[in-house]
C-alpha cells in the first residue's frame, strides 16, 4: 500500500484554485428584512414550479390553466350570446373550483415547508439574519400570494371579458371587487391551514394527503350535514354548519358582506347578525394558523 | 473571536455545558470531545439561537445573549447533518442561501461562482445535489457557510463520512480557510489526529466541561519522536536491525513500534534528544554503509496527552500509519 503519497492528484488542483485566490466581500449587506422578501419571492415564484425541475412546474400550472379555463369559456358565451350578465357571479366562482384550489394547497404547501424539514434546510435559515417570524411570514404570505393569484386570475378574465361584452361597467366592478375580497380571505384561511398541516410532517405525501382530508372531508361532512338539516326542515341550523369547514366558512361570510348568493342548501345563508360570527371565526383561524407556525418553528431551531 | 464566560446550560435532565469559560483567538481552533461533550450545544449558543442557563459568551465582540442576529451575519455555520435539497443545483442553492445572508443579487451570484470554485467544485456545480458524492455535498455544505465571506466559521464534524482522500482534502480546504480566504475557523470533531494537523488551537471539552485548552504545538512539542528507515546492503542484510543495534549500542533510546502495521518492520522509531541525536543516526547509517531512505519528525498524538490530562477518559483504538491516523475518544463519562 503505498500510504506515503495518496493526495498527490488534488494537489494539483488545489495549487490551480489557490493562484486564482480569495477575493472577500466588502459590499453592502442587506440584513433581515431583505432576507426575508428574498425568501418570499423565492417561495412565491417556487409555488409555481419557477426556478425548480420541469417536473416541479407541471402542476401548479396545468391547475392555473385548469382554474381558468372556464371563466374563459363563460366570457366567450356571454360575448357570444350577448347575455345581459355572466353565467357565475365573481364571489361564487372560487365556491365552484374549491376542488382545485384545495389540490393546489394541498400540492403546494408541504413544497413550501415540508422539504426544509425534511431535508433539515431550516437551521441553515436560522442559522443566518433571519429570526422564526421572518421565515414563518415569508412563508405564509409566499402561499397566500400564490393563492390568491390562482383565484383572482380567472376573476380577472371575467371582469375584463365583462367589459369586453359591455356589460354594465359599475355593477361589474363592484362584483369584481366583493370577489377580490372574498379570495383574498379565502386565501390566507387557506393557506394558513396548509401550511399548518405541511409544517406538521417533514414527509411530503403524508403533508399532500393530509391537507386534501381536511379540507375535503370537512367540506363533504359539512354538505351532507346541511342537506340532512335541510330535508328535516331545520332550516335554522344550516347556516351554523356551515362554520365546519373552510369553504362554507367563507362562503357564510361572503354571503353575509360580500352580497354573494349562498351556496348552502336553499341558499340558506347566515345573516349580517351571524355573519359576524362568520369573519370572526374566518379571522381567528388565519391568526391561529400563523400562531401556530411560529410555535412550530420556535422549537425547530438548528 | 470568541470568549466564553463560566458558560452553562441546563436541560431538565441533562447539563450540556457546566460552567466552560473559555478564549478562542483568530485562526484554526479544534474542538474536541465525545458525542454529547456539548460541542453542538455550545454552537447553538454561540450563534445566539439558544439562551444559556447562565454565564456569558461574545462572538466578535458581540453578546450573544441580545446580538445574535449581527453575530449571524458575520459568521458562517455548517451543520453535522444532511441539509440539502437534491432537486436544486448547488448553485441555485448557494445563490439562495447568500441572499439570505443579505447579499443583493448579483454579488449573491458571483460570490457563488467564486466559493464553489473554491471548495473545488466546477462544472458538477449546475447538476442537481441529489446527484452528488457524499464528499461533493459536504463541499456544498461549505461553501454555503462562506458564501457570505463571513469573519468566522463554525464548521461541525466537516469530515463526517469522508473516505481517508476526503478526509485529507477536506482538511485541507479547512486550513485554506484561515490562510488563504483570511477566516477564522472553530471546528469541531470527535477524532483528535484531524485536528492534530490542522488547528493552531485545540480546546478539548468533556461532559460539557472544559478539560484543556492550549495551542497544537504546546499539546505535541514535549518531546519529538524520529523515525527513520534505511536500505538493507549485502554486508547487512537487514539493515534495520543493523541501525538498531548499533543506535542501541550507542545509548540512543528505541521506541518499538506496533507490530502488525504497515512497514512496521523496517520503520525504527526513536526519541530525538536534540540535535546531536540527528548527527548520531547520520553517522550510525553511514558507517554501516546503508542508504538513509527516511528520517522524519513524529509529532507527539494529542491524544497521548489528552489521555494524560483525564484518564478517566480513555483513548483507545489507535491505529498509526504515515497518513491516517485516528484516535477514538472514548466515552469518558
Amino acid at each position: 500500500m503505498a500510504v506515503d503519497q495518496p493526495v498527490t492528484t488534488p494537489t494539483g488542483d488545489q495549487t490551480r484554485i489557490h493562484n486564482i485566490g480569495y477575493r472577500s466581500y466588502d459590499g453592502p449587506r442587506l440584513g433581515r428584512a431583505y432576507a426575508r422578501r428574498s425568501l418570499y419571492s423565492q417561495s412565491l415564484r417556487g409555488a409555481y414550479g419557477l426556478g425548480r425541475s420541469v417536473k416541479s412546474k407541471v402542476l401548479p400550472m396545468l391547475l392555473f390553466v385548469v382554474m381558468c379555463v372556464p371563466a374563459a369559456i363563460m366570457v366567450a358565451v356571454a360575448v357570444a350570446t350577448k347575455a345581459k350578465e355572466l353565467p357565475l357571479d365573481y364571489t361564487r366562482y372560487a365556491i365552484v373550483m374549491q376542488a382545485v384550489i384545495s389540490l393546489y394547497v394541498a400540492s403546494q404547501a408541504p413544497q413550501s415547508v415540508s422539504r426544509d424539514l425534511r431535508f433539515k434546510t431550516v437551521p441553515l435559515y436560522f442559522s443566518r439574519p433571519i429570526e422564526t417570524a421572518d421565515y414563518v411570514r415569508a412563508k405564509y404570505a409566499a402561499l397566500a400570494s400564490a393563492l390568491f393569484v390562482l383565484t383572482a386570475a380567472p376573476l380577472l378574465v371575467l371582469y375584463v371579458g365583462a367589459l369586453l361584452a359591455k356589460l354594465d361597467f359599475a355593477d361589474q366592478t363592484k362584483g369584481f371587487a366583493q370577489g377580490l375580497v372574498s379570495v383574498a380571505l379565502l386565501s390566507l384561511l387557506f393557506a394558513g391551514i396548509g401550511l399548518v398541516i405541511a409544517s406538521v410532517t417533514p414527509r411530503r405525501g403524508f403533508g399532500i394527503a393530509a391537507v386534501i382530508a381536511v379540507l375535503t372531508i370537512s367540506y363533504g361532512a359539512v354538505s351532507t350535514l346541511q342537506a340532512i338539516a335541510d330535508a328535516q326542515d331545520s332550516t335554522g341550523a344550516i347556516p351554523w354548519i356551515g362554520l365546519f369547514s373552510p369553504v362554507t366558512l367563507i362562503d357564510g361570510v361572503q354571503s353575509a358582506f360580500l352580497g354573494a348568493d349562498s351556496a348552502y342548501p336553499g341558499a340558506m345563508g347566515p345573516s349580517t347578525g351571524e355573519g359576524v360570527v362568520f369573519l370572526l371565526v374566518t379571522l381567528g383561524l388565519i391568526a391561529a394558523s400563523y400562531g401556530l407556525l411560529m410555535r412550530r418553528y420556535r422549537k425547530v431551531g438548528l | 473571536m470568541i470568549a466564553t464566560e463560566s458558560l452553562s446550560k441546563r436541560f431538565p435532565r441533562v447539563t450540556a455545558l457546566d460552567r466552560l469559560s473559555v478564549d478562542i483567538g483568530p485562526g484554526v481552533t479544534g474542538l474536541v470531545g465525545a458525542n454529547g461533550a456539548g460541542k453542538s450545544t455550545l454552537i447553538k449558543i454561540l450563534l445566539g439561537l439558544s439562551p444559556a442557563t447562565e454565564g456569558r459568551a461574545e462572538v466578535l465582540g458581540l453578546d450573544v445573549a441580545t446580538k445574535g442576529a449581527a453575530i449571524r451575519e458575520r459568521v458562517g455555520y455548517m451543520p453535522e447533518h444532511d441539509c440539502l435539497p437534491p432537486d436544486v443545483s448547488a448553485t441555485e442553492f448557494v445563490v439562495h442561501m447568500a441572499r439570505m445572508s443579505g447579499l443583493p443579487p448579483t454579488a449573491a451570484r458571483e460570490r457563488t461562482a467564486d466559493t464553489l470554485r473554491h471548495v473545488g467544485l466546477y462544472e458538477e456545480r449546475y447538476r442537481p445535489i441529489g446527484g452528488y458524492s457524499t464528499g461533493m455535498k459536504q463541499r456544498v455544505k461549505l461553501a454555503q457557510a462562506l458564501v457570505h465571506d463571513p469573519q468566522l466559521v463554525f464548521l461541525d464534524e466537516p469530515t463526517n463520512g469522508l473516505d481517508p482522500v476526503g478526509r485529507d482534502e477536506m482538511l485541507g480546504l479547512i486550513r485554506r480557510i484561515h490562510t488563504d480566504f483570511g477566516i477564522s475557523v472553530l471546528v469541531t470533531s470527535h477524532l483528535l489526529g484531524e485536528l492534530e494537523r490542522t488547528c493552531d488551537h485545540v480546546v478539548v471539552v468533556d461532559g460539557g466541561k472544559l478539560l484543556r485548552s492550549s495551542s497544537t504545538t504546546d499539546f505535541t512539542q514535549t518531546t519529538t519522536t524520529l523515525a527513520i528507515e534505511v536500505t538493507d546492503t549485502d554486508a547487512h542484510p537487514d539493515g534495520t536491525r543493523a541501525v538498531r543495534e548499533a543506535l542501541h549500542a550507542r545509548g540512543v533510546e528505541i521506541v518499538e513500534s506496533g507490530a502488525g502495521l504497515p512497514g512496521a518492520g523496517h520503520i525504527l522509531l526513536l526519541t530525538a534528544q536534540g540535535e546531536e541525536t540527528y548527527d548520531l543516526v547520520r553517522d550510525v547509517v553511514a558507517d554501516l554503509g546503508l542508504g538513509l531512505v527516511r528520517m522524519e519528525q513524529r509529532r507527539h498524538h494529542i491524544s497521548e496527552v489528552f489521555t494524560d490530562a483525564d484518564s478517566a477518559t480513555t483513548a483507545g483504538g489507535t491505529t498509526d500509519s504515515d497518513t491516517t491516523r485516528k484516535e477514538a475518544v472514548g466515552h469518558g463519562g
